[in-house]
C-alpha cells in the first residue's frame, strides 16, 4: 500500500495511541517545499523507458496512461524534492529541470486565464 | 495440581511452560542459566510449543523478545546481574513500546568487583526503566509469579514488560516442595495474548517511531499511566488465580505480625523468611515487631505502605543494593512515600547482604534492638560499626 | 517473469519520508521494498532510514515496519520471524534495512548470530559509507582517505587510514546460504538480487552501495552516476556468494580512472597522487583475491 495524505492529524492525549504503533503509511505533510527546481517531462521526447521511475529515491514518478495525452510517466510533485536524478538518467533528454517559482507563477496564471475564460 | 520439589529457577520455567510461552530468547548467565535449560528440556520433550532462540547477547535477547512481541507472541527471556545491564537499553525500550515482555531476572550483585552471589543491585539499578518489578520470596511464588506475570503485563490497560526478580541462589538454586497447577487451571487463568499493539497482514502497522518534542510527552503520560494500572490488573491477578488456582497473595506488598507492631522491617526477597522467624522469637519476648515484604517496587506499593505504617514508632529498610553516594534505593522510596502521606516517625536504612553475604538472626534482630534504641541513618552490615565513618551519611 | 521497470510492482511502500534529495539508501530502501510488496516485515535501526520514515505522525511505510535499537536490526529480525513462525505465519518476508555503522560497526554481533542460527531472515545493508545520520563520522566502512568529521583531512590526519572492511566475505564466511553486493547504480543488478534473496530460505544478506550526496561532496542529482562510477572504476563490485562458490556478475574489461571517480567528491579533495596510488594498488589486489574466490 502507498502511502497517503490523510485529514486527520492525532493531537490531543485520546487522539494519540496508547503505544508507539500506528496505521503504516500514514503522511500528513508534503515534500513539495523542499524544491527549487521541478523536473518537467516532455511527452514528445518520452519514449517510455522508465528509467526516471526506476531511479526516483521518492517513487515521485509514476507511470501514466499513454492514451490520456500525457507522456507515458508523470510526476507527483507533492513529494518530488526536485533532486535531478530523473532528467541526469533521463537518455532521451525528456526532461528538463525548471524553476520552481517560475513554475509556479505559470501554474497561477495558467489558472487564472483558465478562470477568464 | 502436582507437587514436585524445585528449585527456584525450575519452579519459574514450569511456570512459562504453563503461560505458553512462544517465543524463548537464552542466553545464559549464572545464576539465571538454568531457567532456560528446563525450558529447553520442555521444547525437547515436547511440553512447551515454543520457538526456542540461541541469540549471542543479552542485549539480543531482549531486542528477539521485542520482535516476537511487535508481531503479537507472548515471549520469554531471562538474565542476571552484568547481562540486565548489558540489555538495559531494550529495557526503555520494550517498555516505551509497551511490549508486555515477561523477564526472570536472577538477583545478583554487579561488577566491580566481580561476583557471582545474590544482591538485588542489577534490578534496582533499572526501577526507572518502566518495567514492573515483583521479587519473590520463594520458590512457590516464583512459579505462580511467573504465571500471574502474563496476565499483569498483557491486561489491555497496562501493556508493560514483566521483571520477576528471584534472589541469585538463595532463591534460584534452592529446593523446596511446590505445587504444579495442572495446564487446565493455567490455561483457565491465562487467556491467550492478544493485542492490537503489533505488526500484521491484515492491518499493516509501523511500530517503534519517533515522537519529537511536541509529542513525546504524551506518550511517556501513558507509558506512566500504564504501570500504575499494574496496581489493579496485579490485586485482579491474584483474586483470578485465587479462584482457579486456590492460592492467594497479599497485592503489592506482604505483612506480617504488623497489625500492632511498634517497630517494623521492610525488606524484600528472600531474607523476608529469616526476619518473619526473628519476629517470632521477638513477638514470643513481648516484643511488638513485624515485617513488611515489598512484593513489587514497581508500580511502589505507596497506598499499601501508608496504611500498614500508621501508629508504628520507627521503622527500618534493610536491602541489598545501594545508590551510591546517597542510600539504599528501597529506602529512598520507603521515605518519600512516607513523606507524602504525612507520617514522621524515625527511620534507619540497613545495606546489606551485598554480593551474596549473608545476614544472620542476629544481625536482624540487632536492627530491632537499634529501632527500639533510637537508631537512625544508614548502616553497612557487615561494616563494624567502630570502623564504620561518619562520611558514608549522605549530607 | 523476471523483474524490471516494467513488471515491478507500481506500488510504493516507503513514500513521503524526509530523507535528502537525492539520497541512495531511500532508493535502496524503496526498490527492495517494491520488489518483495506488501508482505514485508521491515525492520530498521535507528538510522537515516527511519530517522526519515517515522516521525509520528508521518509514517512512511505502506507495509509493516518497526525501528530496532541501533545494535539490534538481526536479533529483532530473529524475533519477528520466530513470533511469527510461533503463530503459524510463514507467508511474508522479514527484511532488515541498516546502514554501514549499523551493520559493521554496532550490529555486526547481532548479524552474526542470526546468520549462524540461520534464521529465516534477509538483511540488506545500504552502505553509504560513514555514519550519515550523526553528520559524516567515519564507521568501519569508511573507505581508505575519505575524509569524515571525525577523520579531519589535516596536516596530521589526512582523512581515514585504514581500509573498509570486507562485510561481504566476513558474512560469506558464516557459509551463510546467499550473500551480494549490489549498486544504487545498477539496479537491475539490485532487484535480480533481492528477488534471488527473497525465495530463499534461511539468512540472506545483500550489501548495497548507496552513495550519500551530504556526506560525499556531491551534488544531488549525481547520487546513482556515482553509485555506477565506483563500480565502473572497480572501487565496488557486484558479486554473489552462493553454496559455498564466489561469483563476479560484473568485470569491466576496463576499469575506468579512479582519479575521475575520486575528484568528482569533496571527501577526497584532499588526497595526493600518494593516496591515489594506494587506492589503485589495493583495488588491483582486491580484484585478484576476488578473482581467486571466484576460480577456487
Amino acid at each position: 500500500m502507498k502511502p497517503y495524505l490523510r485529514d486527520f492529524i492525532p493531537r490531543t492525549l485520546s487522539e494519540l495511541p496508547e503505544d508507539t504503533s500506528y496505521e503504516a503509511g500514514y503522511l500528513v505533510t508534503k515534500n513539495a517545499g523542499w524544491r527549487s527546481i521541478r523536473p518537467v517531462i516532455n511527452p514528445e521526447k518520452c519514449v517510455g523507458c522508465l528509467q526516471c521511475y526506476l531511479y526516483c529515491p521518492d517513487g515521485v514518478i509514476y507511470k501514466w496512461n499513454e492514451d490520456a495525452g500525457r507522456g507515458k510517466v508523470a510526476v507527483d510533485y507533492d513529494f518530488c524534492k526536485g533532486c535531478g536524478i530523473c532528467r541526469r538518467i533521463c537518455k532521451t533528454g525528456a526532461i528538463s529541470m525548471v524553476d520552481e517559482k517560475q513554475a509556479l507563477a505559470q501554474e497561477a496564471s495558467q489558472e487564472r486565464s483558465g478562470q477568464h475564460g | 495440581m502436582a507437587k514436585k520439589f524445585l528449585s527456584g529457577n525450575e519452579a519459574f520455567a514450569e511456570g512459562v511452560r504453563l503461560a505458553r510461552a512462544q517465543v524463548i530468547s537464552a542466553y545464559p548467565i549464572t545464576p539465571q542459566t538454568i531457567v532456560v535449560e528446563r525450558l529447553a528440556d520442555m521444547v525437547e520433550d515436547g511440553s512447551l510449543d515454543a520457538q526456542f532462540v540461541h541469540v549471542e547477547s543479552e542485549h539480543s535477547a531482549l531486542s528477539c523478545a521485542m520482535g516476537a512481541s511487535s508481531v503479537g507472541a507472548r515471549t520469554f527471556t531471562a538474565t542476571s546481574s552484568q547481562g540486565l545491564l548489558y540489555m538495559a537499553e531494550c529495557l526503555y525500550y520494550a517498555a516505551g513500546g509497551r511490549f508486555p515482555i515477561v523477564m526472570m531476572n536472577a538477583n545478583r550483585s554487579t561488577a566491580l568487583p566481580w561476583n557471582i552471589y545474590g544482591d538485588q543491585r542489577d534490578s534496582i539499578s533499572q526501577l526507572d526503566s518502566g518495567w514492573i518489578q515483583a521479587y519473590a520470596g520463594d520458590a512457590q511464588e516464583a512459579l505462580d509469579l511467573a504465571l500471574m506475570s502474563y496476565y499483569i503485563a498483557e491486561k489491555k490497560q497496562v501493556s508493560t514488560p514483566f521483571m520477576a526478580n528471584l534472589d541469585g541462589f538463595i532463591l534460584t538454586h534452592t529446593y523446596e516442595v511446590v505445587d504444579i497447577p495442572d495446564q487446565e487451571q493455567a490455561d483457565a487463568f491465562l487467556p491467550p495474548f492478544q493485542t492490537d499493539n503489533k505488526m500484521s497482514l491484515e492491518q499493516p502497522r509501523n511500530l517503534g517511531f519517533t515522537a519529537g518534542p511536541d509529542y513525546n510527552i504524551q506518550f511517556n503520560y501513558k507509558e506512566h499511566k500504564g504501570l500504575l494500572a499494574a496496581r489493579d490488573a496485579i490485586l485482579e491477578a491474584e483474586e483470578r488465580f485465587a479462584q482457579i488456582i486456590g492460592r492467594r497473595y497479599s497485592g503489592l506488598l506482604e505483612q506480617y505480625k504488623t497489625e500492632d507492631a511498634e517497630y517494623i522491617l521492610i525488606t524484600l526477597g528472600s531474607i523476608a523468611g529469616l526476619a518473619r522467624e526473628v519476629v517470632d522469637t521477638l513477638r514470643s519476648k513481648d516484643i511488638r515487631v513485624g515485617i513488611i515484604r515489598l512484593r513489587y517496587l514497581r508500580p511502589f506499593p505507596e497506598a499499601e505502605l501508608k496504611e500498614a505504617l500508621q501508629g508504628v514508632k520507627a521503622l527500618a529498610v534493610l536491602e541489598k543494593d545501594i545508590s551510591f553516594g546517597k542510600e539504599g534505593t528501597v529506602y529512598t522510596n520507603v521515605t518519600a512515600s512516607l513523606f507524602q502521606a504525612g507520617i514522621r516517625v524515625p527511620s534507619a536504612n540497613y545495606i546489606g547482604g551485598l554480593g551474596g553475604r549473608n545476614i544472620s538472626e542476629q544481625e536482624i534482630t540487632q536492627i530491632f534492638t537499634d529501632l527500639a534504641n533510637g537508631g537512625q541513618g544508614l548502616h553497612f552490615i557487615g561494616i563494624a560499626p567502630e570502623e564504620e565513618q561518619e562520611e558514608v551519611h549522605a549530607k | 517473469m523476471s523483474l524490471n521497470a516494467r513488471t515491478l510492482s507500481e506500488e510504493e511502500f516507503f513514500y513521503g519520508h524526509k530523507a535528502c534529495a537525492g539520497c541512495g539508501g531511500a532508493l535502496a530502501v524503496r526498490i527492495a521494498l517494491k520488489v518483495l510488496g506488501e508482505r514485508a516485515f521491515a525492520i530498521l535501526p535507528a538510522g537515516c532510514m527511519s530517522a526519515v520514515g517515522f516521525n509520528f505522525p508521518q509514517l512512511c511505510f505502506g507495509n509493516n515496519a518497526i525501528i530496532s535499537t541501533f545494535a539490534g536490526t538481526a536479533s529483532m529480525l530473529t524475533g519477528v520471524r520466530a513470533g511469527l513462525q510461533a503463530q503459524g505465519i510463514t507467508d511474508c518476508y522479514v527484511v532488515g534495512f541498516a546502514g554501514d555503522g549499523g551493520t559493521a560497526d554496532i550490529g555486526l554481533q547481532a548479524l552474526s548470530g542470526a546468520i549462524d542460527r540461520d534464521d529465516d531472515v534477509l538483511y540488506i545493508c545500504y552502505d553509504n559509507e560513514a555514519y550519515m545520520n550523526t553528520g559524516i563520522q567515519k564507521s568501519s566502512l569508511t573507505p581508505f582517505g575519505a575524509r569524515t568529521t571525525t577523520t579531519p583531512a589535516g596536516q596530521r590526519i589526512r582523512g581515514n587510514i585504514r581500509p573498509k572492511k570486507n562485510m561481504f566475505e566476513i558474512v560469506a564466511s558464516h557459509n551463510i546460504p546467499y550473500a551480494a553486493t549490489a549498486s544504487i547504480g545498477y539496479l537491475q543488478d539490485f532487484i535480480n538480487k533481492v528477488d534471488k534473496a527473497s525465495r530463499i530460505r534461511g539468512t540472506r544478506y545483500i550489501h548495497v552501495i548507496a552513495p550519500c550526496p551530504t556526506g560525499w561532496g556531491i551534488a544531488v542529482d549525481e547520487t546513482v552516476d556515482i553509485a555506477r562510477e565506483v563500480v565502473d572504476c572497480g572501487l565496488w563490485y557486484l558479486a554473489e556468494y552462493e553454496q559455498g562458490h564466489y561469483t563476479l556478475n560484473r568485470r569491466p574489461s576496463e576499469f575506468t580512472e579512479i582519479t575521475h571517480y575520486l575528484s568528482r567528491q569533496s571527501r577526497f579533495r584532499h588526497l595526493t597522487q600518494e593516496d591515489v596510488e594506494v587506492i589503485q594498488r589495493s583495488r588491483d589486489d582486491k580484484w585478484k583475491q576476488l578473482e581467486a574466490l571466484q576460480n577456487r
